[in-house]
């Protein structure tokens, strides 16, 4: 089938792209200065000559470049991403650990910023004078020229110290706290709502406007005044015939987007110490922790090319012109 | 004997636009009848207000910035310009429709064909989804779509142009509407193709009856299709006549420089015929309506001082022929 033999192409393409992020990784993170044998030995206590060589050889620090590279690249593709040589844990172990909390993050202020952003651009455009649409450019240029960790260290300045206290100032949930499960939850959503709030201010901003824009556009399309000349309602005009046409644009950028989501939530979750991959992957550099940073890489492209197939799909999906376009 | 009342009656429709410099009158004091079953053509240049008048009667005229400022548009006897909002909504698609002149763009390309013809009767007459399908696939074998159960399936992008505006008037049709306003149906399509889709035109009209409003910059086409024409100038009518009576006696500058704009294909070769003529200048702007005077006597070669300054009133030359120009007092009083 057409459709199936173009995804099968799309993961195809994926999995060569995911190959030449690993060597590129690999490549620039072996081409940085430091030498995680000093960081390894420091934790230790200090360090002799032979020391630091035994660590070498331990770690196969001392092997040429391309042995060390093959054999990562070799280890990858069996599942296993190394150690971490500052938690001797497994990488995808830690990974796993910490990726709820990440996905948690970037999928609610995701989700939010494109349903909310959708429909604020609908409503916008369908009286581009009004109170609303003028709302809606504002927050876009707010929310498009605030830095995204100033606004998180503006949040909790405002909401979350005295003599506001509304929210909590850092971490997913309090340990001190005892209770049920569903007490649990409460506080995880407690802790959750500024840090949704910091990331996808941005992207409101973003879908907000992009939607109003193009739907101002397919709004004034000749098949839209063929809907209304059929005896629609202005309902169903909008919602039905319109808002496919105007939602397109919305679903590439979400795809598109979904690496910068990544990049923002590293600033976030170090921001409100929100126990991510992204404070993760911020820590692991400075601990020169080479595999575990190169996991954590490894893992963001992962979800990146997954991310945009599932984009390429849902493309597919709403858009019929797309899907018999492959035939010719 | 019973005159019969027409279908549509449209008096004294005045349609208005805010401008950056103030109202700009679109239309003004248009009046004409549509009788059952008949086929009526409006003519005139782009931007003559020809397809303002088409969607004031679907009351389609984006608002704001336009407005109908005045007139009645009267379905069987129903004003259309007072009706309300749910009213209107039953009444398009259902009691008049209207063709576009871009097929291309005019049907949403993210549904299947099937299920846009199939959205209009399912609104106006409560059909269940799969009568609704059967309609569609009767509707695509009526404006002959060859294969119309494997068409009903397709996508707007996989029918060609001439494909297209056939499914625009499936859909037009669908619920036998009293009124079909035709809006330059052809004007983006091949000349054969425009020809089969006038013989479908007709042959519809004549199994169902629907009266037509043609519109159309081609004279050609008037004289193929219309029984009775009007012929618009700036937003008013000019002349309103049968259309022999038109073709061969017209009475407006406007309308005798139309005319003779059309090549005459059928003439013989080898016979002298004067050359063909078009009328100088341009169709006035928006802005530049409702001064006063004749809005064609800056383009018309006999304009006279009077035509600059009052606009002519209608008036009829000969039975249901009507003419707004100062030169048939003249030719009257002489």
């Amino acid at each position: 089938m057409q459709f199936l033999n173009s995804i099968g192409q799309r993961v195809l393409f994926g999995l060569v792209l995911l190959l030449a992020v690993l060597v590129l990784n690999f490549t620039l993170i072996h081409m940085a200065p430091g030498d995680p044998a000093d960081v390894i030995a420091g934790e230790m206590g200090g360090a002799t000559e032979e020391m630091m060589a035994s660590i070498r050889k331990a770690y196969g620090l001392d092997r040429p470049f391309h042995e060390q590279l093959f054999s990562y690249v070799g280890k990858v593709f069996q599942g296993d991403l190394g150690y971490s040589y500052y938690f001797d844990q497994p990488v995808t172990e830690l990974i796993f650990e910490r990726l709820s909390a990440t996905l948690l993050l970037v999928l609610t202020s995701l989700f939010l910023a494109i349903f909310l952003g959708t429909f604020l651009g609908v409503f916008a455009s369908q009286n581009p004078n009004g109170m609303l649409s003028h709302f809606v450019t504002l927050l876009a240029l707010l929310g498009y020229s605030l830095p995204v960790f100033w606004t998180g260290i503006m949040l909790l300045i405002l909401l979350a110290a005295p003599p506001v206290d509304l929210f909590p100032i850092a971490g997913m949930y309090d340990v001190t706290k005892d209770g049920g499960t569903f007490d649990y939850i409460l506080d995880v959503l407690h802790h959750l709502i500024l840090p949704v709030v910091t990331l996808s201010t941005i992207y409101l901003a973003f879908y907000s406007r992009l939607s109003r824009a193009s739907m101002l556009d397919v709004l004034g399309a000749d098949y839209i005044r063929t809907a209304r000349a059929k005896g629609l309602s202005e309902r169903v005009v909008v919602y039905k015939h319109a808002l496919r046409n105007g939602v397109l644009p919305v679903v590439t950028f979400a795809g598109l987007q979904f690496s910068q989501l990544f990049s923002g939530a590293v600033l976030v979750e170090t921001v409100f110490s929100w126990p991510g991959l992204g404070t993760l992957a911020f820590d692991s550099i400075g601990r020169r922790d080479t595999p575990m940073l190169l996991g954590i890489l490894f893992f963001s492209a992962l979800i990146v090319i997954v991310a945009n197939i599932l984009t390429d799909i849902s493309y597919r999906l709403i858009d019929p012109r797309i899907k018999t376009g492959m035939k010719t | 004997m019973n005159t019969p009342s027409p279908i549509l009656s449209v008096a004294d429709l005045a349609v208005e636009f805010d401008m950056r410099d103030g109202v700009a009158r679109v239309i003004d004091d248009l009046s004409f009848d549509l009788m059952p079953g008949e086929t009526l053509g409006i003519v005139g240049e782009s931007g003559c207000g020809k397809s303002m008048t088409a969607l004031s009667i679907m009351r389609l005229v984006p608002m704001p910035p336009g407005r109908i400022a005045g007139g009645e548009i009267r379905l069987d006897g129903e004003n259309l310009v007072a009706a309300s909002d749910v009213r209107i909504r039953e009444i398009r698609g259902n009691e008049i429709s209207m063709i576009f002149q871009e097929p291309m763009t005019s049907l949403n390309p993210v549904y299947t064909v099937g299920d846009q013809i199939a959205e209009t009767v399912r609104l106006h007459e409560g059909l269940s989804k799969r009568d609704a399908r059967d309609r569609a696939i009767e509707m695509l074998r009526a404006v002959a779509i060859p294969a119309p159960e494997a068409r009903v399936e397709e996508y707007p992008h996989q029918l060609s142009g001439g494909m297209r505006q056939r499914v625009m008037i499936a859909m037009a049709l669908t619920c036998r509407p009293r009124v079909l306003i035709a809006d330059e149906p052809t004007t983006a399509l091949d000349v054969t193709v425009q020809a089969q889709i006038f013989d479908l035109l007709r042959d519809l009209k004549e199994q169902t009856q629907t009266a037509i409003i043609l519109i159309t910059h081609d004279m050609g086409v008037i004289a193929e299709m219309a029984q009775r024409v009007v012929v618009m100038y700036a937003g008013r009518k000019v002349e309103d006549a049968p259309v022999d009576e038109l073709l061969l006696n017209p009475k407006h500058p406007y309308s005798q420089g139309l005319i003779a704009c059309v090549p005459h294909l059928q003439a013989v070769p080898t016979v002298e015929r004067p050359p063909l003529m078009e009328i100088p200048g341009v169709v006035p702007s928006v802005s530049e309506l409702g001064r006063g005077g004749c809005p064609f006597a800056p383009r018309c070669a006999q304009a006279m001082d009077r035509c600059r300054q009052q606009m002519p009133p209608p008036s009829t030359v000969a039975p249901g022929h009507q003419v707004a120009c100062w030169l048939i007092d003249e030719t009257r009083a002489a």
